[in-house]
């Protein structure tokens, strides 16, 4: 065995790295069914119950992308997907400090890879995995409200949903690095979770915010789930919001490199010491 | 030299986990890293798969410091840590693929190295059980097989076979010194069982972050005047030791 030749990892090794890690994300979604199930029926609530009781009390006005009046429930959709990337992004923060927690983060940090790949890599498995469940509570909200943007909005709207979940995703793996317990992760839904989606254009249209209060338009426009919720609304209706796009990206670009740099491996061996 | 490792020290805060730690293994050899528990084996192990970074000293792999030269260092480096880390709801095939493909094989490869060290270890039959359902002995061999799976040139094992019973505890041991011989792997085998070091075997004492002795087994009885090493090991570390069951 000693006389193996060592050579620098090609880029062979970056995609086996890649289709692995997907692999894996792949096959624990797939075994946890009940986090699917879940992850739709959160957004069908929302989409059926809250918004159809809304709709009544919430008039939308002609607000680009949309060309005529619009249902609540059509106003809210791109929010739902999003909400559905937001709360997937967060599952995985819980899944990385679960995977610290158990020893398992140990098998990755094993790699002769550069960190900030593996947790790319981990990132985009996420993202991806992340798109199944948006596609399939599209396909539900046409069936239960007849929400229907128009056939090339599924197709535009996919490298929006996926930057998306990106920036979310680096957001989760942001905060992962940062959470030292599993148990920390209520709080992550109540100061994470829970005001980035309430706060931002998700449910309510931004100048409809800014009647209401205008500082609560300003926390609106800094929050970037806003922007990513515009990106996607544009993106269904098979338009490109420029701003949106440049602020997602930008955000998602940020948080990436904050994940990577906050990324502490000392973390996985505790910062007390082990056992032995 | 396979390992060096020159005046390594650790601390976690005020307290000193490792100090001025030196030695180096030749390759191909077995080597017991023996130690009581909190002795800093496991901050030792740490250092050595850099999941910590050394705050003093050196470490070199096969000549490579292994700051500068990660992936190198990582490629030539199997490990069995003490805490199990395989993904429980996954086949024992799932788990060894994912551990390939982080060391960037192809899928071709990864299977037939599956299907290779799962033969070794008498595994092959589980190969698409969960790891759920294996008992322990099965789960230290499954971690065994994804250590070995990238070719490694260097094993660490990490008290990896804590929890076992006697006779799963032996055979593992039996199957890493085959490794050794047949395979020329240079072996790092932490534990705090003497029973698992035989008279010829290389022993590094570590004891509250320092090495006490480095010296074969036969080695430290000789110059302690003892005739076992268990008891050698006791005056050395000035502590009880009594042979496990």
């Amino acid at each position: 065995m000693n006389t193996r030749v060592i050579v620098t990892p090609d880029a062979a090794a970056y995609w086996h790295c890649f289709a692995g890690v997907l692999r894996r994300e792949y096959l624990r979604f797939v075994q946890q069914r009940s986090r699917f199930f879940s992850s739709l029926v959160r957004p069908l609530l929302w989409l059926t119950v809250f918004a159809a009781g809304f709709r009544a009390a919430l008039g939308v006005a002609i607000i680009p992308p949309y060309e005529t009046y619009i249902t609540y429930e059509t106003y809210i959709a791109p929010g739902l997907c999003c909400m559905i990337l937001l709360f997937n992004g967060m599952q995985s923060s819980l899944s990385m400090v679960y995977d610290r927690e158990m020893g398992s983060m140990r098998v990755l940090l094993m790699s002769p890879l550069p960190r900030g790949w593996l947790l790319l890599c981990k990132l985009m498995a996420i993202g991806l995995i992340s798109l199944t469940q948006v596609y399939a509570f599209l396909v539900l909200a046409w069936l239960s409200v007849d929400l229907e943007p128009p056939l090339i909005g599924y197709l535009s709207a996919l490298p929006a949903l996926f930057l998306t979940a990106l920036l979310l995703g680096a957001i989760g793996l942001f905060l992962s690095s940062h959470i030292r317990q599993l148990e920390n992760f209520a709080g992550v839904m109540n100061f994470v979770i829970f005001p980035m989606f309430f706060i931002s254009s998700a449910l309510y249209p931004l100048w409809k915010m800014r009647e209401a209060s205008e500082w609560l338009y300003w926390l609106c426009l800094a929050n970037p789930f806003t922007h990513a919720v515009e990106l996607v609304r544009h993106a269904l209706y098979g338009q490109l919001n420029p701003p949106a796009l440049a602020i997602t990206a930008g955000a998602t670009l940020v948080f990436a490199l904050l994940a990577v740099l906050g990324f502490n491996p000392q973390r996985v061996t505790g910062s007390k010491g082990p056992a032995g | 030299m396979a390992i060096v490792v020159e005046q390594l020290g650790f601390n976690y805060g005020a307290r000193a986990a490792l100090s001025r730690v030196s030695f180096a293994l030749q390759p191909g050899s077995f080597n017991a890293l023996l130690g009581p528990n909190g002795a800093g084996k496991s901050t030792l192990f740490g250092l050595l798969t850099r999941l910590l970074a050394p705050q003093q000293g050196d470490i070199r792999l096969f000549g490579l410091p292994i700051r500068q030269h990660a992936a190198a260092v990582m490629q030539r480096l199997g490990v069995v840590f003490q805490q199990s880390t395989l993904d429980l709801d996954l086949s024992v095939a799932q788990n060894l693929a994912y551990h390939g493909a982080l060391h960037g094989l192809g899928w071709r490869d990864i299977q037939a190295r599956i299907r290779t060290e799962l033969e070794r270890l008498e595994l092959a039959d589980r190969l698409h059980e969960r790891v759920r359902n294996l008992n322990g002995g099965h789960r230290r061999r499954v971690e065994i097989a994804r250590a070995l799976l990238h070719r490694p040139s260097v094993l660490l094992l990490d008290e990896a076979t804590v929890g076992l019973d006697t006779q799963t505890r032996a055979a593992l041991n039996a199957y890493v010194r085959r490794l050794c011989r047949d395979d020329g792997l240079t072996v790092l085998w932490a534990t705090h069982l003497i029973e698992e070091i035989d008279a010829d075997d290389r022993v590094l004492v570590l004891h509250r972050g320092r090495l006490l002795a480095d010296d074969s087994a036969a080695g430290l009885c000789h110059h302690s005047g003892h005739d076992s090493l268990s008891r050698a090991f006791a005056e050395l570390t000035a502590i009880t030791t009594e042979p496990s069951p």
